[in-house]
This record gives structure tokens, sequence and C-alpha cells, in this order.
């Protein structure tokens, strides 16, 4: 299921420099920005889980996710390089799968440890703040991965798609609506994290059982179908 | 021995049928693929790699389906025309990397390189080459896994004299080992060259199928329009008229020059210089008027 050829050409893509350096301007700010609060009003248990949950798991994690998850296959199909793994007897959930790893390790990588870092400079990891954003900056990183590589092997905008869908629909009609908030992989990842610190620092709109299910299920689903996608893809000619 | 066979294959894109009901074998050897741009060789290329469904029809490979079956890839090497290829990679990960995805090694690798001759630059990021040495980088990744079909979209494009006699020579080799070869082009003289055996594709349609001589006869026979101009362009009609070679000749008054019809090629090149020189006429143009390949390939769909 997995290929280390497959995976070695995409982490050389993802990780070339221009894209590592978008994926690194995020944590860093995140870095820089909870030092900053630190540096003003001292440990504060609300403020930091206002900082990881407002600016970490909301916005950094899908935006890194975006980036990976896309990135991951979307240039590959749009320049058309990937017909040099489609003509090859490697079966195309293969592919996918391999995919995925990748852009699931890249995105936990960026997102998930610079979370923790900026939780413990923000309290120290008081009330398990740093390890229950950082769990559910782990858990919305395979989520999101597998959403947006789906993304990009459907549509040659997927990063477009992929930002209006991690800041409009979940940070936008999130914060609006109700029902949108179900329907959030943020939500889902924060009711992981709730189950980890136990206290009310960390809530979801979404009781665990339910975010379990719909986790995996969606991760499980946008793989299947990234892999359906992949095996009918077609590379039309230049004419 | 390898068999490609294209049985009863169209394509449509929406509205526009780009592959129209061709049928056709590909055998052991070098067979090009000739139609001006546009006319489908790349759709029926995708549709012989497995890249694109045929919309009718189907594609096998002795006689497996080509269409989602990844196996068929064990015998299938492919150099598409698009230029994109992992630039971020050197020549040599590049094709170590193609060597892998096919359970191969290090050693599979050089051997495809060293066919190529690239080893001298294998070292070098793909985002330095030139397009020949991307062209013969492409071809070591095509061969790596020593395929008995070869699939190559226009792999002449903007390569240098030299560098196109190379590759044609690989081909040449390639075709006498009895590997099934198909290279498509819109260029007659790079088919002529290479190629004995020939598929004509017009306007998405099989336009003609076969021995490259037949075929090129086909083309030079068909009649042939000239635009002359001479120091006494009515004496050279006079003359002219009188060759079988000549099935009509207009004097365009407006263009001070003969517009003439001819319908022996071969003849009419030998007389005209003759017949100037006999009657001391010199020529000051002498351009063919139809020979766009449109033109010579709208002829042979007539034909």
């Amino acid at each position: 299921m997995y290929d280390p050829t497959v995976a070695r050409l995409t982490y050389r893509g993802l990780l070339g420099r221009r894209r590592a350096l978008i994926l690194c301007a995020l944590p860093v700010l995140l870095i820089v920005i909870s030092a900053a609060v630190r540096g003003f009003t001292g440990a504060d248990d609300q403020v930091a889980s206002d900082v990881l949950g407002g600016f970490a798991l909301a916005t950094m994690v899908p935006i890194i996710g975006v980036i990976a998850g896309t990135g991951a296959i979307g240039p590959e199909i749009d320049d058309g390089s990937v017909v040099y793994l489609l003509a090859k007897p490697l079966k195309r959930p293969t592919i996918i799968f391999t995919k995925l790893i990748v852009a699931i390790a890249v995105t936990m990588a960026f997102s998930a440890v610079p979370t923790f870092i900026a939780g413990l400079i923000l309290n120290g990891n008081g009330q398990q703040i740093a390890v229950a954003y950082t769990v559910a900056a782990l858990v919305a990183s395979i989520a999101y991965a597998a959403l947006f590589l789906l993304l990009g092997t459907v549509t040659r905008h997927a990063v477009v798609f992929g930002l209006v869908y991690a800041l409009v629909w979940e940070a936008l009609f999130g914060s609006l609506v109700s029902g949108a908030r179900t329907l959030s992989v943020q939500q889902w990842a924060l009711a992981v994290g709730h189950k980890v610190t136990g206290g009310d620092l960390v809530t979801s709109d979404v009781g665990l059982p339910t975010a379990t299910v719909l986790l995996i299920g969606v991760t499980v689903l946008a793989t299947w179908y990234a892999g359906q996608r992949l095996r009918s893809l077609t590379l039309a000619g230049e004419e | 021995m390898t068999t490609l066979n294209i049985d009863h294959v169209s394509r449509w894109f929406g509205n526009v049928v780009a592959v129209n009901d061709i049928t056709m074998t590909i055998g052991p050897g070098v067979t090009g693929l000739l139609g001006p741009n546009g006319a489908g060789k790349s759709t029926l290329i995708n549709m012989m790699g497995g890249f694109l469904a045929p919309s009718t029809g189907t594609v096998t490979l002795d006689g497996e389906q080509v269409w989602r079956n990844e196996r068929i890839y064990r015998h299938i090497g492919i150099v598409p025309e698009r230029e994109a290829m992992y630039d971020f990679l050197t020549g040599r990960e590049f094709v170590v990397a193609n060597a892998e995805l096919h359970g191969l090694g290090d050693k599979a690798a050089q051997r495809a390189l060293a066919t190529v001759e690239m080893e001298y630059a294998q070292d070098r990021k793909i985002s330095t080459y030139s397009k020949g040495m991307r062209q013969r980088v492409k071809m070591a990744s095509a061969l790596v896994h020593d395929p008995s079909l070869l699939l190559l979209d226009e792999p002449f494009n903007g390569m240098d004299p030299r560098q196109r006699m190379q590759l044609m020579d690989l081909l040449r080799r390639m075709g006498d080992e009895g590997r099934t070869v198909l290279f498509s082009s819109h260029i007659l003289e790079e088919v002529e060259q290479l190629a004995a055996h020939i598929e004509v594709i017009v306007a998405g349609r099989h336009a003609a199928s076969g021995d490259f001589r037949r075929i090129r006869r086909l083309m030079t026979d068909r009649p042939h329009r000239y635009l002359i101009r001479s120091s006494d362009d009515r004496a050279l009609a006079a003359a002219l008229i009188a060759d079988p070679s000549t099935s009509g000749i207009e004097v365009d008054l407006a263009e001070g020059a003969l517009r003439i019809q001819a319908v022996d090629f071969g003849r009419f090149t030998a007389v005209l210089p003759r017949v100037a020189r006999e009657h001391g006429i010199r020529l000051l143009t002498v351009s063919p008027s139809d020979e766009s390949l449109e033109s010579v390939f709208s002829y042979l769909v007539a034909a």
C-alpha cells in the first residue's frame, strides 16, 4: 500500500524551497505571537486557549493542510508529470495512500509541533492545554490532508477551494451558523482535544462519538474517492 | 512480439470529435503516426498508453485491455510530449526513481542512462537540461524496464539536428531489436527518415496506412500548384503547356506571374528548368503554392 519511491518524490516536491518557506511562515508567526502574548500578559490559561484555538487550530492547521494536501498531488496533475507515476505497474490507490501519508506527516510536522511549542511558551502546558491542542492538531491534520488531497485530484483550483473551505466555511460560517460547526474538521478535532483536558478551556459543539465517526468516515471516504479519481484520471492531449 | 490493436476507436470531448472510428494494428518495428497539428495524434497516443478512455472501441496490447490496467505498464514505455518531469531531481535520481517504480534498481537505471548517452550529465538537475537532454532522460525513464512497446509523442519537437539524428538512431535500433515503436510527428521528413510503416491521421480520421513509399507517392503524385515568375511568362507558358506534365496554366496579371498546375511532379521539376534554358527564359520565382501539410493531408483523405 505504501511506496517509498512515490513518498520520496512527494516529499521532495512538497518541501521544495518556495513551498517550504510558505509552510514555515505560519508556524514561525504562531511562535512569535505566543512569545509576545506571554511577554505581555504572562501565563494565562484562557489566553493560551484562545491563541491556540483561534489561530493555531482554526487558521494555521487548515492552511498547512491545504498546502500539504493539495501540494502532494495537484502540481503533478497540473503539469502532467504524474504520468511518470501512472505509467507504472503501480496500483492507483497505492499512489494515493502514499501521498496521503506524506501529506499527513508534513501537516503534522508543520502544525502540531509548532502548536505544542506555542502551548509550552504560552502557559507551560498548564491544564494540559498545549497537549490538548496538539492532539487536536494531529487529528485535524489527518482529516485535512485526506480532504485536500482529494481536492487536488478533483480540481485544478484545489488551493483556492481549499482556502475557501478552511477560511470561509470553517472560520466564518462556523462562527455564525451552528449547523456549519457540526460539519467542521476543527470542531471534530476540538472534541478530541476536550477529551484530553477534560476541563472547559477546550470545548466543541460536537460530541466525541460523533466527532470520531465523522473524522474516520471523512478520512476513509476522501482517500477512497481520491483513489477512484486517480484511476479514471485522463490526460488529455495538448491539441 | 508485441502488437497493439486499436479497434474502431473514437474519442470525443463534448461536441468535438477528436478521434473518429480508427482501426489500426501496430506491430514490431518503427511506425510513424503522421498528421498535422490538431489531427488527434496525441489523443490517440493517450488512448494507446491508457491515459484516456476511448468513447467507443477498444485498445488492446496482445489481447489485454490497456485502459485501467496498471499491469500493462510492465510492457509499455512512454515518452510524453509534455516537458514537466520532476525538475528538482537530477537526471540520475529521476531515472532511478522510474526504475524503482518498476521494482528495479540502480543497475537498470544506469543501463538506460548509458543507452541514451546521458551519463555525462546524470548528476545535473533536470531544470538545467536542454530540450534534447530532457528528451533523452525521458527516453531513459521509458526504457528502464526494457519494454516491448515504446510510445513517443512528438519526440523530435524542439531538438537540434544532431540530437534528432541520435534519437532516430536509437529508435531505429529499438525497432531492429524487434520492439514495437510508435512515434507521432507532424513533419513528413522525420517520418520518412525513420519509419518504413506509417499511419496518417487527418482531422481525427485514419487517412492512410502502410508502406511509407506508397503513401509518399500518393502525396507526390497529387496535382501540384506553382507560382512562377520569369523574364517571359507567356513564352514559358506556351512551352510548358506542350508538355504532358502540366495540366493547366493561368496568367495572373495582377500578380505578374504564372499559376501552373502540374500533374506529374517528377517530370515537371525536370522539364521546367530545361524548357526555360532552351528558350532563353530566366526563372525569377518558383514557389509551390499548396505545399502546406494540411493540403497534402487533405489530398490524401480525398485519395
